[in-house]
């Protein structure tokens, strides 16, 4: 901290250091005054700060800065490097041709109710089907307890503002996905994680984590959960552990909040049942047309039981008055005239291909002390590189390398995940994914050769957001 | 003025490409302000076919880091026999290399912090610890880091303590395979544009630094409020004739062209000492360089539509 002290006419220029040693070491304070008389300073001059707003954002802003790892993802978006970084689903097999046939015709025929306000309940039609949609997943619902929401990230954003007050406790998945964690930021909550392994959520660290908070008496407002596909993980959650993790979180009175973007893109077709089909009561499911359909078309819902869904349609109506009512319909129109079923074996098709050929470029290329997850599904695989290396401290080495991944830091809200990063296979060529990874593999023996040298080293702490921006493929 | 095309080369490949095409945006809004006819072009495997079909009458080169301040692109251009604003291939080459710089103006009697260079390969085969050690012997503490051709503060960290170095070692490594360690100057941080004029090299007025952090690192050049400024920077006459001279020295010596931006600190016994020049500066939202452009009562605008037709008449 440097600052300016006026004295007796003259300014100094002071530098304040303060150094904390954790662990009971000494604390050690510096005030240095390195101004002689013959200083080459004086006021004068124009005084700019460029943000003339500085004083007056509010507390939850602090993470809002620019930071050198998100600078390095628009290097990403370069032909010329192969991004495994960004999430970005692969929508090259839509049936374009036919969708744009059947939007002209809702402009056409019924173009003042598409372009006019909805309700922020959304459209009925459109909650129908999605009842049909998750009856795959064992889900029985009626359609009014279905809310339309612009992406299922807001939804997700409505129902941490609906349940948490600055300093509550959300239980996350570690890793959890980096969008959650930006929200539970946003309302200032706490985010607990409790580990995972193969097979999803270990419930003795649920419980764990559970026992703790009540006993520090903190306020533990809900579980948030990815059990199919676990965008960053790539695991999902043992069928046989669903029902327990249910029972914990009702004992101690915690809500669930299942996100399910993945669900239905199982390689196998395989469709695994839903929290909310074991639990009504307790879950709020969130659902999304994002990676089964069009990401763009911003169409998400809520299902959730009915005097929670009452306050989201005001909360929501509060956030954007209603979800867009032609996107809405180009959604339905594409669900009652489109084999949609056979449509997401196709993408399970191109996902599982993709799949296959990261897992085999891994097997093949990494260096040993490497681990992976093995995804049945979904886009990403974690990646556990050996011990010494930091992720995040050699992404600008990829990036020179011309490869791109994002590092398991950005993927936790306590600054773990430096020892991992998350390969994502959804959107390049089996082709470039294999030589994606074969780059990501000498990018990493360099960096392996780096902690040879210098020995195991914790990197220092880099500000701002640390994963691409969703529309980086 | 008569009307002109120009294209300007923003984005690339390097690490700075998001500051590059922060850069290249602002400077084409001064200058469609100027009333030019202008157009952002990125480097790749289209840009030589653009040049010769479109036949821009300039090219601004507001690449940061990487084939944009090395050389290469400028070679390309003198090869193409395009007119570009900037320094010329063989300057590039000169003052990219932030040692290179620091020893052709030390041998010129300018003061610049103590330093060593030392690629991985020396840690490696020679043991880090033995050689960290040495280093701590011969610059003391604190040091700071860098890549020793890189810009935007990326891969730079402050030492303060031995135990830090190798893990700021790691994460400047990862910028590139040589760090130069120098010693850190507490002082007051400036930076000095100097445009060529009718007359030769002209150094605007120095623009203080006041990061918030203490360091003047990515965030804090990028993320608006961070830091505060002086423009101009708050100097006793004597010091900011200094530094004004040591940037047109740097510009001069280093055979840099057209605009130039020198960072320097001022200790407090009033040493100017160089750090490093930079031969395609920043001009963003957050940038130094307008903010010296505005001290001095004129536009980046202005300015560069002059530098635009200095590279024209140099052409023909």
């Amino acid at each position: 901290m440097v600052g300016w002290l006026h004295s007796g006419g003259s300014t100094y220029r002071w530098k304040l250091t303060v150094r904390l040693i954790t662990d009971s070491g000494p604390i050690d304070i510096r005030v240095e005054c390195p101004m002689t008389e013959n200083h080459p300073v004086k006021p004068q001059g124009g005084r700019h700060n460029l943000d003339p707003h500085l004083d007056r954002y509010a507390a939850r802003t602090a993470g809002m800065t620019a930071s050198e790892i998100r600078a390095l993802f628009s290097v990403a978006s370069r032909p010329e490097v192969v991004s495994l970084a960004g999430g970005m689903p692969n929508l090259a097999a839509l049936p374009l041709g036919t969708l744009s046939t059947q939007v002209a015709e809702i402009i056409a025929e019924d173009g003042l109710v598409a372009l006019q306000y909805g309700s922020a309940h959304g459209i009925p039609v459109l909650r129908e089907q999605i009842c049909e949609i998750m009856a795959l997943e064992g889900i029985s619902a009626h359609p009014d307890d279905i809310v339309v929401t612009v992406g299922s990230q807001m939804g997700l954003d409505m129902v941490t503002r609906l349940f948490c007050d600055p300093g509550d406790i959300v239980i996350a998945e570690g890793p959890s996905y980096v969008g959650a964690l930006g929200s539970f930021t946003a309302y200032q909550a706490d985010v607990v994680h409790v580990a995972m392994d193969e097979d999803g959520l270990v419930p003795e660290g649920l419980r764990a984590a559970l026992e703790d908070a009540k006993k520090n008496g903190r306020r533990v407002k809900f579980l948030y959960t990815i059990p199919n596909f676990h965008n960053p993980a790539g695991v999902t959650l043992a069928v046989e552990r669903r029902a327990e993790i249910l029972e914990i979180c009702r004992t101690y009175g915690v809500l669930v909040v299942e996100d399910n973007p993945y669900g239905l893109l199982g390689f196998e077709n395989q469709i695994y049942p839903a929290l909310r089909s074991l639990d009504p009561d307790n879950v709020v499911y969130l659902g999304s047309f994002s990676k089964t359909f069009a990401s763009g078309l911003r169409v998400g819902w809520v299902l959730a039981p009915h005097a929670v869904r009452e306050k989201l349609v005001l909360a929501a109506e509060s956030a954007t008055l209603c979800p867009p009512t032609l996107n809405q319909m180009i959604v339905s129109r594409y669900l009652s005239t489109h084999d949609w079923k056979g449509q997401i074996k196709i993408f399970q098709e191109n996902y599982r291909e993709r799949r296959d050929a990261m897992l085999s470029a891994l097997e093949q290329q990494m260096p040993p002390g490497c681990s992976w997850t093995h995804p049945d599904g979904g886009f990403y695989v974690w990646l556990t590189v050996p011990e010494g290396v930091d992720t995040k401290a050699m992404l600008p080495r990829a990036v020179t390398a011309r490869v791109a991944y994002a590092s398991g830091t950005g993927f936790y809200a306590d600054g773990f995940g430096s020892r991992q990063l998350r390969l994502s296979y959804c959107y390049p060529t089996p082709e470039r994914i294999r030589e994606g990874v074969r780059r990501l593999a000498a990018v990493l023996e360099s960096e392996m050769d780096l902690v040879r040298t210098f020995g195991n080293v914790k990197s220092r702490a880099i500000s701002g957001p640390e994963s691409p921006s969703p529309d980086t493929a | 003025m008569a009307e002109r095309t120009v294209a300007v080369l923003a984005g690339g490949l390097s690490h700075e490409r998001d500051v590059s095409l922060r850069s290249g945006r602002r400077l084409s809004v001064a200058l469609r302000g100027q009333g030019m006819t202008v157009e952002e072009w990125d480097t790749d495997a289209g840009l030589i076919e653009r040049l010769r079909t479109q036949r821009p009458d300039a090219v601004i080169v507001a690449l940061h880091g990487g084939e944009g301040e090395n050389g290469s692109v400028q070679t390309v251009l003198e090869m193409l026999e395009v007119p570009y604003v900037g320094t010329s291939s063989q300057g590039c080459r000169r003052a990219w290399d932030k040692p290179t710089a620091k020893a052709l103006l030390e041998k010129s009697g300018f003061s610049t912090p103590n330093w060593v260079v030392l690629p991985h390969s020396t840690f490696r085969e020679l043991g880090a610890q033995d050689v960290l050690d040495a280093i701590v012997e011969r610059l003391g503490l604190p040091l700071i880091l860098k890549p020793d051709q890189g810009g935007s503060a990326l891969g730079t960290q402050v030492v303060r303590e031995a135990t830090e170095l190798p893990a700021a070692m790691v994460g400047c490594f990862a910028y590139g395979d040589t760090v130069l360690a120098e010693r850190f100057v507490e002082g007051v941080e400036v930076a000095v544009t100097v445009v060529e004029r009718e007359n030769g090299p002209e150094a605007l007025p120095a623009v203080e630094i006041v990061p918030e952090s203490g360091v003047y690192d990515y965030t804090s050049r990028y993320t608006a409020g961070l830091t505060d400024f002086f423009a101009p920077a708050r100097l006793s006459d004597e010091s900011a004739k200094a530094v004004g001279e040591l940037a047109v020295a740097a510009h001069q010596l280093l055979g840099l062209r057209d605009i130039s931006r020198t960072d320097a600190i001022v200790s407090a016994d009033g040493t100017v000492q160089f750090l490093e020049v930079n031969l395609s500066p920043g001009l963003t939202e957050t940038s130094t360089v307008p903010m010296a452009v505005e001290a001095s009562g004129a536009s980046l605008g202005s300015i560069f539509g002059e530098l635009v037709s200095r590279a024209i008449d140099r052409r023909s």
